[in-house]
């Protein structure tokens, strides 16, 4: 038996509006067995999904949650769900104007490295949902001439994101992302982390002054010797052959390109 | 403007030749180790790592969290010990913190 009999699309929108919103009486469209206002039926409903998109949340960003205790993470996150109800079915999808949130949220000030973490953690999951593909190998990148090298342009792995913070961001989720112990952390190095997940397993690692400049320029589609160029602009101790190195090991792209005038 | 950084095609074929033996160092698995490695990740099983949340999620404890008016926020600095934060610190000897602004 249909739960509306009339006009389901109205009904459907008078009965979501008032899940994530208390202050609103329970809306009209519902009734109990005789008649009677609905009241602690629909707030079955209010706290499953409130409860529901904290839990999301809290399994997205486990190491915000754990940074903060479950106390904070749990009022942090309602007060988001609150302003930012989902707009897909798709759970894991939810959650990602969090970390910009999280940067703002007056609570949390204290804590500057914390938006970083989280957009961290973010591209971890995105990275794990990602498209499967199949990574460059070494030998399709010394099958190119050495000539025609900086002409070379690169096709990133669909799970591939480069995140740069002024915090010590791959050191705060490398800790927090597991149960142990958790010593002192400088939260002021700045760190660039490269995310990958060349098979089954999302990797995450440190890069290097000038490493992600690199990265992105070649994720961009600019050649290799233009994104050298750039790395090279922003930090004369670029290494140019370990950061190719990381990126073929790290899996992070796919392919090697050459364009119209390849005749390799 | 400062002049524009060019890397020569001699510099890049070193980078790459060396990159490549960095990596050739690490040794090709044979077809049998790349088998058992590929045999051991199998398991990843797609939307496991969110399961559940579909599911009745509102046990004793959080019945509260979908229809309390109160100001979760307003109170949120109460809530601060339990966590990792105060580990980790600014040069300038501020703590991570959750106390009220």
């Amino acid at each position: 038996m249909p739960l509306f009999k009339q006009r389901p699309q109205s009904a459907y929108a008078a009965f979501a509006a008032g899940l994530i919103d208390p202050s609103r009486v329970t809306p009209s469209v519902i009734a109990g067995p005789k008649g009677k206002a609905a009241t602690r039926r629909y707030n079955v409903y209010r706290n499953n999904v409130t409860v529901s998109l904290i839990e999301a949340l809290a399994a997205i960003y486990p190491a915000v949650q754990r940074i903060t205790g479950d106390d904070f993470f749990r009022a942090m996150a309602r007060s988001h769900i609150r302003i930012t109800p989902p707009t897909s079915p798709l759970l894991f999808d939810y959650g990602r104007d969090f970390p910009a949130f999280i940067q703002q949220y007056e609570y949390a000030q204290s804590m500057p490295w914390l938006a970083d973490t989280a957009r961290l953690e973010r591209a971890w999951l995105d990275a794990y949902h990602a498209a499967d593909a199949e990574p460059l190998s070494s030998d399709a990148l010394a099958a190119v001439r050495p000539d025609r090298l900086s002409d070379v342009v690169f096709k990133a792995h669909p799970a591939t994101r480069v995140i740069c913070s002024r915090f010590s961001i791959v050191t705060i989720f490398a800790a927090n992302r597991g149960t142990g112990p958790i010593g002192r952390i400088d939260a002021s190095t700045p760190d660039d982390a490269l995310i990958t997940r060349p098979d089954l397993d999302v990797g995450v690692r440190h890069l290097p002054p000038g490493g992600a400049v690199f990265l992105k320029s070649l994720i961009a589609g600019r050649t290799l010797g233009e994104a050298a160029a750039c790395a090279l602009e922003v930090s004369r101790s670029f290494d140019i052959a370990s950061s190719i190195a990381e990126m073929i090991e790290a899996g992070a792209f796919t392919a090697a390109i050459l364009g119209d005038n390849d005749d390799h | 403007m400062p002049a524009k950084t060019v890397v020569s095609s001699f510099v890049l074929a070193g980078a790459v030749s060396t990159a490549l033996a960095t990596l050739a160092a690490a040794g090709p698995l044979t077809k049998a180790e790349v088998d058992a490695a590929t045999a051991a990740k199998k398991e990843k099983c797609f939307g496991v790592a969110l399961k559940g949340q579909n599911d009745c999620a509102a046990g004793p404890g959080t019945t509260c969290q979908g229809t309390s008016t109160a100001d979760f926020q307003g109170n949120a600095w109460k809530f601060v010990q339990g966590g990792t934060c105060a580990s980790i610190e600014l040069p300038n000897g501020k703590h991570g913190s959750l106390k009220p602004i």
